[in-house]
């Protein structure tokens, strides 16, 4: 019979058997797949139940109003807000124009050089550096030879720093979507590099860059290791003064010398306690941040779908 | 005349309307250089700062012991410089968290490139990036609370501070950094591979792990990289669930510090400047910077000499 000279394997008997081993260990990685991935999903959620449960017996209004204490049920978290805000507010400020310059820059200025090319590398470098070698910069840099000390100054700009790179890379991602025709248009007026920058590139990558800002200060939000690098206080019993005065000019910046804590320094100090009741304050605390964060990242991501909807090229 | 009534009623096409624009452009231009100079100048700050402390901390320490030594003992009356206990505290902790993220990182990759519908990539992916934005404290409170005591019911013998669970967790936290780098290399892969490979009768698992996965080696090379680099760098995590107590031992059970957990541990303390102390938490920060480059570098050749061009 003709069926005699072929090999085993050939057999349409053994041909349907691997066949259908192979389905079924298609079948076995779908699942595989679905059940490593909801688990990755689900750790979010009992990380966030886990936080809640502890932290329940703390939240309450006290507990944002009142300063650390050395008894835990009495410790609150008002040195850290108001610590954290202060630093966001400065980070903000200096992150944002900066890396949104930069972005500008390199996308509608630069030249194709290798001077280019050292920026576009040192920025890709920037963020994958250790965030805890910021903290050693900002402490030979800011804290001793600028002189700033251990201020809501150098923790702010320690963040601005570190924050650069996202900040810088998500703007460039939007203004690089803008299409070519619009900038062209615009040239073809007689619009000056900037006049076009200024007044159709930007507009449209609005969204982009309001989604890196966000993004941005959430990863500066949860930053531990830089801030207690460059020596927050975790035990601090008064606020940093006031940016409103009541003589005149009003505005005082006496508050950027200060010494500060901050959230996740808060959280950090009453973990490492070995007193269990400090515990409960550092799941509240972690429960706020951890809320705070997540509030900015679903912010960010309902810009980004908005803003995609809204522009149809 | 009608002209220059026409040109100095609009000064946006008068002669002199035009060269302040140009200068004006000229002055923006300066000034958004000098905004992406900020990087470069970051980045000389940090080798520069790293460098002078780390050289006067060499004038005290020899770089014989420093590498040789095996305690790491910089505030204690008997001091000893050996780094050789934090960087095995670091290497173990990467270790452990690599077991975790590289294959997890990589299945789940694999399954939103190549199985799942377009509908719950898009829907998972955002969320999967949230598990990347958590603060690493909050990580560090969920290794010591929850994780360790987790692993002393399986393991009754295991210390409150321990390297395995805080390698857990942050090899959970390193996930989605390998999970969508991996899965973004995968998805270059042009379709016409994936068809020759279906036409030949491979079923999507063969066409995923014969042609994709190879197709995108360069990738899910860089995409470890960026892991290793998170897990070497990660601070909150070995500070809270892993101790503060340098230790020369590779076995996970134990307890030991790692050189960012050190740089944690001197920092809550008062060091006056320019101490030994102080200085010896910049020549960590160097050995740390040094290990991210190694791997960066192994990283980079892999990447160049496994691409694959289309």
């Amino acid at each position: 019979m003709a069926t005699a000279n072929v090999p085993d394997y050939l057999h349409p008997d053994s041909i349907r058997t691997g066949l259908s081993r192979r389905k079924m260990l298609d079948q076995v990685f779908v699942i595989v797949g679905l059940v490593l991935m909801f688990a990755c999903l689900g750790v979010l959620a009992v990380l966030f139940m886990n936080l809640v449960l502890d932290g329940s017996e703390r939240f309450g209004w006290d507990f944002f109003t009142n300063f650390p204490s050395r008894r835990a049920e009495r410790a609150g978290i008002l040195g850290a807000w108001v610590g954290t805000s202060l630093i966001m507010l400065v980070t903000a400020f200096c992150a944002v124009p900066v890396g949104v310059a930069a972005a500008i820059y390199l996308e509608e200025y630069a030249p194709k050089n290798w001077f280019t090319a050292i920026i576009e590398i040192n920025v890709t470098n920037l963020a994958g550096v250790p965030s805890i070698v910021y903290g050693l910069l900002a402490l030979g840099l800011f804290v001793y030879q600028f002189g700033l000390g251990q201020s809501i100054a150098a923790a702010g700009l320690t963040l601005a720093l570190l924050i650069l790179p996202i900040v810088i890379v998500a703007t460039r991602e939007s203004i690089r979507a803008v299409p070519k025709s619009i900038r062209e248009a615009a040239y073809g007026l007689g619009a000056t590099r900037w006049e076009v920058t200024k007044d159709h590139v930007l507009p449209y990558s609005t969204g982009g860059i309001l989604t890196g800002m966000i993004l941005g200060l959430s990863r500066a939000i949860g930053e531990t290791a830089p801030i207690i690098t460059i020596g927050a206080l975790s035990f601090i019993a008064f606020l940093p003064s006031s940016p409103i005065t009541s003589e005149f000019p009003f505005i005082s910046f006496q508050w950027l010398n200060d010494p500060f804590t901050a959230m996740p320094i808060q959280m950090f100090n009453w973990v490492s306690r070995p007193d269990q009741a400090f515990q409960a304050n550092a799941a509240a605390a972690g429960a706020i941040l951890l809320g705070m964060t997540l509030l900015m990242n679903a912010v960010a991501i309902w810009i980004r779908y908005r803003f995609r909807k809204k522009i149809n090229w | 005349m009608a002209s220059t009534a026409a040109t100095t009623s609009n000064d946006l096409v008068s002669r002199s309307g035009l060269r302040y624009r140009k200068i004006r452009d000229r002055i923006v231009e300066t000034f958004l250089l000098a905004a992406g100079l900020v990087a470069v100048f970051t980045t000389l700050a940090i080798v520069v700062i790293l460098l002078t402390e780390s050289a006067a901390f060499f004038e005290h320490v020899s770089l014989k012991d420093f590498l040789t030594d095996t305690m790491w003992t910089p505030l204690f009356a008997d001091a000893h410089y050996g780094i050789l206990p934090l960087v095995a505290g670091t290497l173990t902790t990467t270790i452990v968290a690599l077991i975790v993220a590289v294959p997890v990182g990589t299945i789940i990759a694999i399954y939103l490139s190549e199985f799942a519908s377009h509908r719950l990539r898009e829907t998972v992916k955002p969320i999967l990036e949230l598990l990347g934005a958590v603060p690493t404290v909050v990580y560090g409170y969920f290794a010591l609370t929850a994780v360790t005591p987790l692993l002393q019911m399986l393991m009754p013998e295991l210390p409150g501070f321990n390297m395995l669970s805080a390698g857990l967790v942050i090899g959970l936290m390193i996930v989605p950094y390998v999970a969508s780098v991996s899965e973004d290399a995968m998805r270059a892969v042009p379709r016409y591979m994936r068809e020759g490979s279906y036409a030949m009768g491979a079923t999507r698992l063969q066409t995923a792990l014969r042609v994709v996965v190879p197709g995108a080696f360069s990738g899910l090379a860089a995409a470890f990289i960026l892991g290793i680099s998170r897990a070497v760098g990660e601070t909150m995590v070995v500070a809270i669930a892993a101790g503060m107590q340098p230790n020369f031992t590779f076995d996970p059970r134990e307890q030991a510090a790692t050189i960012t957990a050190y740089i944690v541990q001197v920092s809550l303390g008062d060091l006056p400047h320019g101490s030994i102390g102080y200085q010896s938490i910049f020549a960590a920060g160097l050995v740390l910077m040094l290990i991210t480059l190694i791997f960066n570098v192994i990283g980079f050749s892999l990447t160049r000499k496994f691409r694959e061009a289309y």
